[in-house]
């Protein structure tokens, strides 16, 4: 007698059975809210009632009218590709000294992964102090150090406080990136640097010429997880300035946040949040075709 | 053009010394192969004199000077590594430009020396290419034209042709020894390959141990080994070595001769001195060429020792498998070592 075949053995069901968990959390947790989030943006619907109205294209008429928006827009992309080039800069650089043998590497690397742990909302309050305008520990220390003169006012001032943002950000991408890359760095094949060495060529010519050429799907990567969580991110912005002031640093999201759940306008507040898609979905494209592209010799 | 010279040269990794005070000259415009098993420390030497492996202690002389403070750039040194180590993001021209573009030569003669290059190992048409579309053996080309192209004092070639598949291995050997006697530039080549030592090689510095064992041409490598370490080492099959309790020999002798020397005993002229063993034949392999005879020799002063014989295809002697069968060698093919030191006794 020969066994009949077991569920576990049956890999077509055996492997739906396996996916659909997974599946079906993407579905209602990611995809319902993002088909609503869609809907609502043609609405007219509000907070606190159920009245739901076909709004046509009204919303998105409003938002682009109106000034906060279109400051809004540029400050997102001003913080993204700002902390973005801050973070590929700072990372390829760490990734470096994280390469050589040093004592208390370890210690070193897992305090640097620390930003990446701590929750947002308790990195931004701690950052609120650093930039506090009478206890700022920056100001202090350049004013010991004889570098300051005057006072720096950095969630006061519209372009300071944009500045402090992009610090922010850059500050909580930074471990991630960096150890994206140092995982590229160990990924490079030695032979290549020597030959590269070999070759006559320096340590700028290596890192600028084979490395970093090398790198750059790897790096690929890491920007694009950067963009996507920087400029869909409300927290930092939320606790450090709140948008202000006089709505000067708002984001995206905050500006979603502010119209759509404490303004009430759900439409309006959608279709700020949606505004993004189609550049995220655009920026993810043309990274992973970047990746591609560079992928070792590919045409 | 310039010699290499290395003086009481070691590396050490931790306890285990990779590279034992070790002296070597090689001469200007001379081919010479560092021969050993993995982990002999050939791949050390050769690193050092490329600049990519800091010395424990000793010296390095290139053309009379010394280097081994020297950066890998300043040493005047190409290297071709086993993968051949492409910039897999550069197509062909600019992987053999690249090391021009460090020295900053201006852009018409970087353009000029390579297409002089790449027509030397007829690669042109693979300029505009990238390394990974091409076939193993055009990318050693490659690799060799990005040596050549900076015109350096000394060649070292990493086991280039280790990743090259069997067929194309001979060509490829032949082309290295062409080009290396055009250009007349010296070089050095580690192998752990002993065709390619003995076919390529004006010397054979072969290592065992952190240690070279011995330094001279094939023919006196495979000839004269000067310990059983060479002499096992270097021929295919490794030379046979018996104990034997000879009362003419000093004791612990071990006595040595190579498997094409052990023949049927009427193969020899008659004149020849000869000195014969009662071969009692295991197993006989047909390999095409050759045949190999596996089977032990035992005598008044010899206990079952086990040989081999090779036998080429034009003896064409019938070799029953379990007969006793009357071998002999030729007495100036016989080698005599030290059973304890495994040192040539003359």
């Amino acid at each position: 007698m020969i066994a009949p075949r077991s569920f576990a053995d049956r890999e077509d069901l055996l492997g739906a059975a396996m996916l659909a968990p997974a599946l079906a959390y993407v579905l209602l947790l990611v995809g319902v809210p993002f088909a609503l989030a869609i809907v609502l943006s043609f609405s007219n619907a509000t907070a606190g009632s159920l009245s739901f109205g076909w709004a046509g294209f009204s919303n998105y008429a409003a938002i682009l009218a109106d000034p906060i928006f279109r400051r809004a827009l540029g400050n997102t992309a001003i913080v993204t590709i700002g902390s973005q080039v801050l973070v590929v800069v700072l990372a390829t650089a760490a990734a470096q000294v994280f390469r050589a043998a040093f004592h208390g590497k370890r210690t070193a690397r897992f305090i640097l992964l620390l930003p990446w742990a701590v929750p947002v909302s308790l990195a931004a309050i701690a950052w609120t102090w650093i930039f506090d305008s009478t206890f700022s520990v920056i100001n202090w220390t350049l004013k010991v150090a004889g570098l300051l003169h005057g006072w720096l006012y950095w969630l006061g001032d519209p372009g300071l406080a944009l500045v402090a943002i992009i610090i922010v950000q850059a500050w909580r991408i930074f471990p991630f990136a960096t150890v994206i890359v140092l995982a590229g760095l160990a990924s490079l094949p030695q032979d290549v640097m020597e030959a590269a060495i070999v070759d006559g060529a320096g340590f700028w010519r290596r890192l600028f010429h084979v490395e970093l050429p090398l790198l750059l799907p790897v790096v690929a990567v890491a920007v694009l997880f950067g963009v996507v969580y920087t400029a869909t991110d409300l927290g930092v912005v939320y606790i450090l300035t709140g948008g202000g002031p006089a709505n000067t640093t708002q984001v995206l999201p905050t500006l979603a946040f502010q119209r759509g759940i404490q303004g009430a306008d759900l439409g309006q507040g959608a279709a700020i949040a949606v505004f993004l898609l189609p550049f995220l979905i655009a920026v993810a494209i043309a990274m992973l075709r970047l990746a591609r592209h560079t992928e070792v010799g590919a045409k | 053009m310039a010699g290499v010279e290395i003086r009481h040269l070691s590396k050490r990794f931790g306890d285990l010394y990779a590279v034992n005070d070790v002296d070597l000259a090689i001469r200007e415009g001379e081919f010479l192969v560092l021969l050993g098993p993995s982990g002999c420390g050939k791949t050390t030497l050769l690193r050092m004199i490329a600049g990519l492996e800091r010395p424990t202690a000793g010296e390095i002389l290139i053309g009379g000077e010394r280097v081994d403070d020297a950066p890998p750039r300043a040493r005047g040194i190409a290297m071709v590594f086993q993968s051949y180590a492409l910039y897999p993001h550069r197509t062909v021209a600019r992987n053999i430009s690249f090391p021009l573009e460090a020295v900053g030569l201006p852009r018409s003669v970087i353009e000029q020396k390579v297409r002089w290059a790449a027509e030397m190992f007829s690669i042109t048409r693979y300029l505009d290419r990238y390394p990974r579309q091409l076939s193993g053996g055009e990318r050693q080309r490659v690799a060799l034209c990005r040596a050549l192209v900076r015109d350096p004092k000394v060649f070292l070639l990493d086991e280039p042709l280790a990743n090259l598949d069997a067929k194309l291995r001979n060509t490829a050997r032949d082309e290295l020894k062409r080009f290396q006697r055009q250009i007349k530039r010296t070089t050095v080549y580690v192998t752990h390959d002993q065709v390619e030592a003995l076919g390529l090689g004006d010397r054979i510095a072969v290592m065992d141990g952190g240690r070279v064992r011995q330094v001279g041409t094939p023919q006196e490598v495979y000839e004269e080994p000067v310990d059983t370490f060479v002499a096992t080492f270097v021929g295919q099959p490794p030379m046979n070595l018996l104990a034997a309790r000879d009362p003419a020999l000093p004791p612990g002798t071990l006595l040595g001769f190579r498997p094409e020397h052990f023949l049927p005993r009427g193969h020899f002229a008659a004149g020849e001195p000869l000195r014969t063993f009662a071969f009692a034949v295991r197993r006989v392999e047909y390999l095409g060429s050759d045949r190999y005879v596996y089977g032990t020799v035992s005598d008044d002063v010899i206990d079952d020792a086990t040989v081999i014989a090779k036998l080429p295809a034009t003896v064409g002697t019938t070799i029953p498998e379990g007969e006793r069968l009357e071998f002999a060698v030729p007495q100036r093919a016989l080698r005599y070592f030290d059973g304890t030191t495994g040192a040539r006794r003359l």
